[in-house]
C-alpha cells in the first residue's frame, strides 16, 4: 500500500479506537446526566479507582475475566453509594452544588488511590495481544486489544439500548427522567431509579478505565484527559442521547487523531475546543439532544 | 418625576460615597495585616489577591448571572501572558498600564467567548469553558518563538520605586523589598476591583444580571437583551479574570502554562461556591480557604508524623472532602449560611412569639 | 428611604465583620515570625542542617519523579544514624508542587521564608525550577543539584548560587550522535523529541553528528498521550534507527504502538526515558512470543552515568541497596532512587568537606573549588568550577540485553556542550567508601 494511504488509514484507525473508549466513559457521563441532569466529574476517578480494583486481584494471579468482573460490581456500589450519601441529601438544591460535590469526589478519590495504590506506574494487561495485524506489507494500526475495546464498547451500546427501550425499567427510568413529579404520583419509586442511575453509570464508567488501561500504565491520574474529551463528546452529542455520545466520542477522537497526525499533536485540545463550538453554535444543545430551544 | 431623579442621585451619591468607605476599609485592613506579618505570611497574602481578584469575577458572573465558566483559569493566563509580554523589555511601562492592558486584552477575549456562550446554558456552557480551559494554554504551549514553550516567560521582579520605600518605612520600619512591593501591587488591584464589584452589585447592570438568572422569560419581556446581558456578565467577569493574571504574572514572577491547567479554573469556581455566590465576602472566603488550607493541612500531616508524600497526598484528600461537606452542611456556601441565619434572628426579632410587643 | 439603607448597613457590617474574621484566621495561621537573632544561617544549629526541595509528589509528573525525594530521606537517615555531618543530623523536606510552577514558587517561599532551609536541594523540572531560580539567588539560598538536564542552571553570572547534577541533554545527544554515525553510517534516522528543551537540546547534539542522515523528527507534547500518528509518520519515513528523548513514560508509549504498527528499528533513548527497570517490567507483561524473562527492551541502546539498581554486584548499587532496605519504605529499589541517593551522597559530600566552617556562603564555595574532586557514583567528574556550574560531564553508551542488564557499547566518554569534543574518559570511578558516607577528603 501506497505510504501515505497507510498512513491515514492508521491514522483513521487509531481515531477510531481512540473515539470508542471517549465514547464508553461519555455514555457514563450521559447516563447520570439524563436521570439526574447533573454532570458527575468523579465519575473519572471512580473509574480509576475499580481499575485499580481489578489490578490489585490480577496481581494476586485472579483471572482476567474475575477482575473485570469485579471491577464492575465495584463501580456498580460505588455509584450507588455515591449517590445515596452524597448526592441524595443535594438533590432539588441548586445544580451548581451538585457539580461542585462531585468535584470533591473527583479530587478526594483520586488523592485516597494515590495513598492506597501508589503513584507510581503500574502495567494493566490486555487480554489479547497487543501486536497490531498485517495486511501483506502492510501494517495496520490494528491490534486484538482495538478489537477487543470496539466489542466491549458494543455491547454495552447494545445492552443499553436494550435496557432502555425494552425493559420495564429502561422505560420507567426515561418516564421519571422526563418528569419525575409525575412519575412519583404515579407510585415509581423515583429515589431507587437515581440510584439505580448513578450504578448503572458506574458500571460503565467502570468498563471504559479497564479498556482505556488495556495494555497501558495506569496511574492515580491517568483518567485525566479522559475526563475532559469525555465530557466534551458528551456535550457535542447532546447530554441526554446515548447515541450522541458514541457518535460524539467516536467524531472526537478521529478529529484528535487527524489533527495529531497531519497538524501537530500539540493542537489537539485546540482542534476539540473549534470542534465543541462550531457543533454548539449550530446547535446549542448538542447533535442530538431532544431538547428544544425556548424562543420568547 | 423630578423628585424621584433627585432622590435617585442622592442614593447613587450615597452608594457610592458607601462603597468608596468600604473599600478604603478594606485597604487599610490590608496594610496593616501585611505589615504585622511575617515574610511568609506576606506571600500567603499576595497569592490571595489575585485568587480574590478572579473569584469576585466569577462569583459575579455565577452567582449574579447564573453562567457556569470552568475556564476562567484559561482567562487568566491571557491576562498574566500579556503581562509577562508587556514586562519583556528594557523599559517596561508601570504596572497600572501593563494590568489594564491585560484587563482590555482579557476583556475582547471574554467578549469573543462570550458571544459563543451566549447561547449556552448551563452544562453546555460548562463544557465550552472546559475545553477552553485545556485548549487555550496548549495555544501558549504550540507558539513556543513568542510564549516560549513549556518554560513560559519570566517577569523580573519590579523595583520598588522610593515613594514606596520611604512608605513603609514610615508604616513600619522595615525595608521594602520588591516581593512587599508586589503584595501592595496586589493589594491595591484587589480595591479597585472591589470597587467596581461593589458598584456593579447594586447597579442597574447588577439588577438586569440577576433578572435574567431568574427569569429568562420574564426579563425579555421586560426589554432586557439577554444575549448582550449574557455577554456583558462575561466580558466583565474576564475583565477580572484578567487582572487577576497579571497580579499572579508578577507575584509568581512567571507566565507558564503549566500553571493553567484545567486544576486552576476548577479551584476558582470551588472558592466562589465555598464562599457563596453572588457575595463579594464570600470571594474573598473561598480565595482565603483555597490559600491557607491545603499547606495547612499538610504541616498538619508531617507534624503527626505522615512521610513528605503522604502528607502531599492529605492535602487534597482533605479540600475534597470539605468541598463535599460544604456543599452537604452549607449549600449557600459560608456567606449564604451566615445570610440565612442572619435573617432568621432578624424575623425572629421582629415577630417575636410573646405578644407583648406591639403588633 | 428606610427600606434601601438596612441591607446597605447590614452589607457593610458583614463586609467588615468578615474582613475582621478573615485577618485573624490568617494571623492565627501565620507561624512565628522570622526571627534569626541566630549568627548562623538559617537552616543550621547545633545539631541540625534542615534542607529541602520541591517534586512532583502528586499529579502526572509523579510517577517515577515522585521517588527521587525517597531516596534522598533514605539516605540521609543513614548518614544521621552514623554520626550526621559533624555531628549534625540533616533534616530534609521534600514538599509537592505538582509539576505547577505557581505552586513551585508557593512552596518553595514556604521553604525559605517558613521553614527557613539552609539550602534547597534537587529542585524538579525544568519549568518548575526556573520559577524559583531568581527568588533563590536574590535570597542567596544555595540551589544545589537541580533535578533537570537543562543547561538554564549553568549560568554561574546571573544564578551564582545554582548548580545543575546531571548530564545534560545537549552532551547526551553528541554521545548518541557520534556513535551512530561511527556504527551506522547508512542508517536513515528518526527522532522522536518531546517538545521542550529536553527534545530540543538533545536534538541539537544528536545533528552535530547525524544531520545528514535525519529522515524524520516528530514531536509530542506530555499530556497526550496518543503518539500512533507520531509512529506512523516515523514508519512511513522508512527510519532504521529511532533516537528518543523523551520521559519514561513515553518510552513505553513509543514501544506498544510500536508494537502495535509492527515498527521495529534500532531505538536509542535518552537516559532520563530509559530506566530499563521499571520500563522493562512494564512493558514485560506486553511482550508477544518473548521467552519468559527476556527482557523486552532488549536490543535498545541508552546512555548511563552511573550505576544502575539493574547491576546488583555493583559496589555502589550495593550501597544503595542496603542503605534502602535499612531505611527505605519496603519498595524495590528502581533508578529514581538511586538517582535521589547519589544525589545526596555528594551533597553530603560537600557538607563535610565545609567542615565547621559550613555556611551558605561555604557549602557554594565548597562546590566552585572542588567542584570535580566532588565524590559520587558518577563514571565522570563534575563540570563544577568557578565559571561552571554544569554538573557531571559524561556518560558511556549501552545495550540492553535480553537479561535485562547492559553491556557497554562505548567506553566512559567525556564531553561537554557545543564544540567540546567528545574524549574517552580514563579516570577512576572508584568506589564508595566502607562507611557508605563520603568523608570529606
Amino acid at each position: 500500500m501506497n505510504g501515505d494511504i497507510q498512513k491515514l488509514v492508521n491514522i483513521l484507525l487509531n481515531g477510531l479506537t481512540q473515539g470508542i473508549v471517549i465514547a464508553a466513559f461519555a455514555l457514563a457521563l450521559v447516563l447520570i446526566f439524563r436521570s439526574t441532569r447533573i454532570i458527575n466529574f468523579a465519575q473519572g476517578s471512580q473509574a480509576m479507582f475499580t481499575t485499580y480494583i481489578a489490578l490489585t486481584l490480577l496481581n494476586r494471579d485472579f483471572p482476567y475475566w474475575a477482575a473485570f468482573a469485579a471491577a464492575l460490581a465495584a463501580g456498580f456500589l460505588i455509584g450507588a453509594l455515591l449517590e445515596r450519601v452524597v448526592i441524595r441529601p443535594l438533590e432539588g438544591g441548586m445544580e451548581l452544588n451538585i457539580v461542585i460535590a462531585t468535584l470533591g469526589l473527583y479530587v478526594a478519590i483520586q488523592a485516597l488511590a494515590a495513598i492506597l495504590f501508589g503513584s507510581d506506574y503500574q502495567s494493566f494487561p490486555s487480554p489479547v495481544g497487543v501486536n497490531g495485524f498485517q495486511v501483506g506489507d502492510t501494517n495496520l494500526a490494528l491490534t486484538p486489544t482495538s478489537i477487543f475495546i470496539l466489542c466491549t464498547v458494543g455491547v454495552v451500546v447494545v445492552g443499553l439500548t436494550l435496557l432502555f427501550q425494552k425493559t420495564q425499567l429502561g422505560l420507567t427510568m426515561r418516564a421519571a427522567a422526563f418528569d419525575g413529579e409525575v412519575s412519583r404520583i404515579l407510585g415509581v419509586k423515583v429515589s431507587h431509579l437515581l440510584t439505580f442511575g448513578w450504578a448503572l453509570a458506574g458500571l460503565v464508567g467502570a468498563v471504559a478505565g479497564i479498556l482505556v488501561a488495556s495494555g497501558q500504565f495506569i496511574y492515580p491520574s491517568y483518567m485525566e484527559t479522559l475526563i475532559v474529551f469525555g465530557f466534551i463528546a458528551a456535550v457535542i452529542g447532546g447530554l441526554d442521547s446515548p447515541v450522541g455520545a458514541v457518535v460524539g466520542g467516536v467524531l472526537l477522537g478521529l478529529v484528535n487523531s487527524l489533527v495529531s497526525g497531519y497538524v501537530a499533536s500539540g493542537l489537539v485540545t485546540l482542534a476539540a475546543f473549534v470542534l465543541l463550538m462550531v457543533v454548539l453554535l449550530l446547535k446549542p444543545g448538542g447533535l442530538f439532544s431532544s431538547a428544544k430551544t425556548r424562543r420568547v | 418625576m423630578s423628585t424621584d431623579n433627585t432622590t435617585t442621585k442622592r442614593l447613587l451619591d450615597l452608594n457610592l460615597t458607601r462603597n468608596l468607605l468600604i473599600s478604603l476599609a478594606v485597604l487599610v485592613l490590608g496594610v496593616l495585616l501585611l505589615e504585622s506579618t511575617d515574610r511568609y505570611t506576606n506571600t500567603q497574602l499576595s497569592s490571595l489577591t489575585y485568587y480574590a481578584i478572579a473569584a469576585i469575577g466569577l462569583t459575579a458572573l455565577t452567582g449574579l448571572n447564573g453562567q457556569i465558566s470552568l475556564g476562567h483559569g484559561a482567562l487568566m493566563a491571557v491576562g498574566a501572558y500579556t503581562t509577562a509580554l508587556m514586562l519583556d523589555t528594557e523599559t517596561p511601562l508601570p504596572f497600572p498600564v501593563v494590568a489594564l492592558a491585560a484587563v482590555v486584552v482579557t476583556s475582547v477575549v471574554g467578549f469573543v467567548v462570550g458571544i459563543g456562550a451566549a447561547r449556552l446554558h448551563g452544562p453546555y456552557l460548562a463544557g465550552a469553558t472546559l475545553a477552553l480551559a485545556v485548549a487555550l494554554p496548549s495555544v501558549a504551549l504550540y507558539f513556543k518563538g513568542t510564549f516560549n514553550g513549556e518554560v513560559g516567560l519570566t517577569v523580573a521582579s519590579p523595583r520598588p520605586p522610593e515613594w514606596f520605600v520611604s512608605f513603609i518605612d514610615a508604616v513600619s520600619g522595615e525595608f521594602a523589598t520588591s516581593s512587599k512591593y508586589v503584595a501592595y501591587l496586589g493589594l491595591f488591584c484587589l480595591i479597585v476591583a472591589l470597587f467596581f464589584a461593589l458598584n456593579l452589585r447594586r447597579s442597574k447592570i447588577g439588577r438586569h444580571w440577576r433578572a435574567v438568572r431568574d427569569q429568562e422569560v420574564a426579563a425579555e419581556i421586560a426589554g432586557i437583551n439577554l444575549g448582550r446581558t449574557r455577554v456583558q456578565a462575561f466580558v466583565i467577569s474576564a475583565a477580572y479574570a484578567g487582572l487577576a493574571g497579571a497580579v499572579m504574572a508578577v507575584v509568581v514572577r512567571l507566565a507558564a502554562p503549566s500553571a493553567f491547567t484545567i486544576v486552576l479554573s476548577l479551584s476558582l469556581l470551588t472558592a466562589a461556591v465555598i464562599g457563596g455566590l453572588g457575595s463579594i465576602t464570600g470571594a474573598f472566603i473561598g480565595a482565603a480557604v483555597l490559600v491557607f488550607l491545603p499547606p495547612w493541612v499538610t504541616s498538619l500531616s508531617t507534624g503527626s508524623g505522615l512521610s513528605d508524600t503522604q502528607a502531599a497526598q492529605m492535602s487534597p484528600l482533605i479540600y475534597g472532602i470539605v468541598l463535599v461537606l460544604v456543599m452537604l452542611l452549607a449549600p449557600g456556601g459560608v456567606m449564604g449560611t451566615v445570610t440565612t441565619a442572619w435573617r432568621r434572628a432578624r424575623l425572629r426579632r421582629l415577630h417575636p412569639a410573646t405578644p407583648t410587643q406591639k403588633g | 428611604m428606610a427600606h434601601q439603607t438596612r441591607p446597605t448597613r447590614r452589607s457593610r457590617r458583614l463586609v467588615l465583620g468578615a474582613a475582621l474574621a478573615a485577618s485573624a484566621l490568617v494571623v492565627a495561621a501565620c507561624g512565628g515570625g522570622g526571627d534569626d537573632g541566630d549568627s548562623n544561617d538559617p537552616g543550621l544549629t547545633e545539631d541540625s542542617i534542615k534542607i529541602g526541595g520541591h517534586f512532583p509528589l502528586t499529579g502526572v509528573a509523579a510517577p517515577g519523579y515522585s521517588e527521587i525525594p525517597l531516596g534522598h530521606k533514605a539516605y540521609y537517615d543513614f548518614v544521621n544514624a552514623n554520626g550526621g555531618v559533624g555531628g549534625r543530623d540533616i533534616e530534609f523536606i521534600a514538599k509537592d508542587d505538582g509539576y505547577n510552577p505557581a505552586k513551585t514558587s508557593e512552596v518553595v517561599n514556604e521553604l525559605v521564608l517558613k521553614d527557613e532551609v539552609f539550602a534547597i536541594v534537587a529542585g524538579l523540572g525544568t519549568p518548575t525550577h526556573q520559577a524559583v531560580t531568581n527568588f533563590l539567588n536574590a535570597e542567596g539560598v544555595p540551589d544545589l543539584t537541580v533535578s533537570s538536564g537543562s543547561l538554564l542552571w549553568d549560568d554561574p553570572e546571573e544564578l551564582p548560587m545554582t548548580f545543575g547534577w546531571q548530564p545534560d541533554y545537549e552532551s547526551e545527544g553528541k554521545v548518541i550522535g557520534q556513535y551512530i554515525a561511527e556504527n551506522m553510517p547508512d542508517a536513515k534516522v528518526g527522532v522522536f523529541g518531546q517538545d521542550d528543551e529536553l527534545g530540543e537540546d538533545g536534538t541539537r547534539g544528536l545533528k552535530q553528528f547525524v544531520e545528514d542522515q535525519i529522515v524524520a523528527e516528530v514531536k509530542y507534547v506530555p499530556g497526550n498521550t496518543d503518539v500512533g500518528p507520531q509512529i506512523a509518520e516515523l514508519q512511513k519515513s522508512g527510519a532504521d534507527v529511532v533516537v528518543g528523548f523523551n520521559v519514561p513514560s513515553y518510552t513505553a508509549l513509543s514501544q506498544l504502538v510500536s508494537m502495535k504498527l509492527n515498527y521495529k528499528p534500532t531505538w536509542f533513548y535518552t537516559n532520563v526515558g530509559s530506566d530499563s527497570g521499571l520500563v522493562g517490567s512494564l512493558l514485560e507483561e506486553f511482550s508477544q512470543g518473548a521467552i519468559k524473562g527476556t527482557s523486552p527492551l532488549a536490543g535498545v541502546y541508552t546512555t548511563t552515568y552511573m550505576p544502575q539498581a539493574s547491576e546488583p554486584d555493583n559496589e555502589w548499587t550495593k550501597l544503595w541497596q542496603k542503605v534502602w532496605d535499612e531505611y527505605g519504605d519496603g519498595s524495590p529499589l528502581t533508578n529514581y532512587k538511586v538517582y535521589g541517593m547519589s544525589q545526596a551522597f555528594t551533597l553530603v559530600d560537600a557538607m563535610n568537606r565545609a567542615g565547621d566552617d559550613l555556611s551558605r556562603e561555604s557549602i557554594v564555595e565548597t562546590f566552585e573549588k572542588d567542584g570535580s574532586e566532588l565524590s559520587g557514583p558518577n563514571y565522570v567528574p563534575f563540570r563544577y568550577s568557578e565559571d561552571r556550574h554544569a554538573g557531571i560531564g559524561g556518560l558511556k553508551l549501552v545495550e540492553i540485553q535480553a537479561d535485562g542488564t547492559t553491556a557497554d557499547k562505548t567506553p566512559v566518554l567525556q564531553t561537554d556542550v557545543g564544540d567540546a569534543p567528545i574524549e574517552e574518559f580514563t579516570g577512576d570511578v572508584g568506589t564508595p567508601p566502607e562507611s557508605g558516607i563520603p568523608g570529606g577528603e
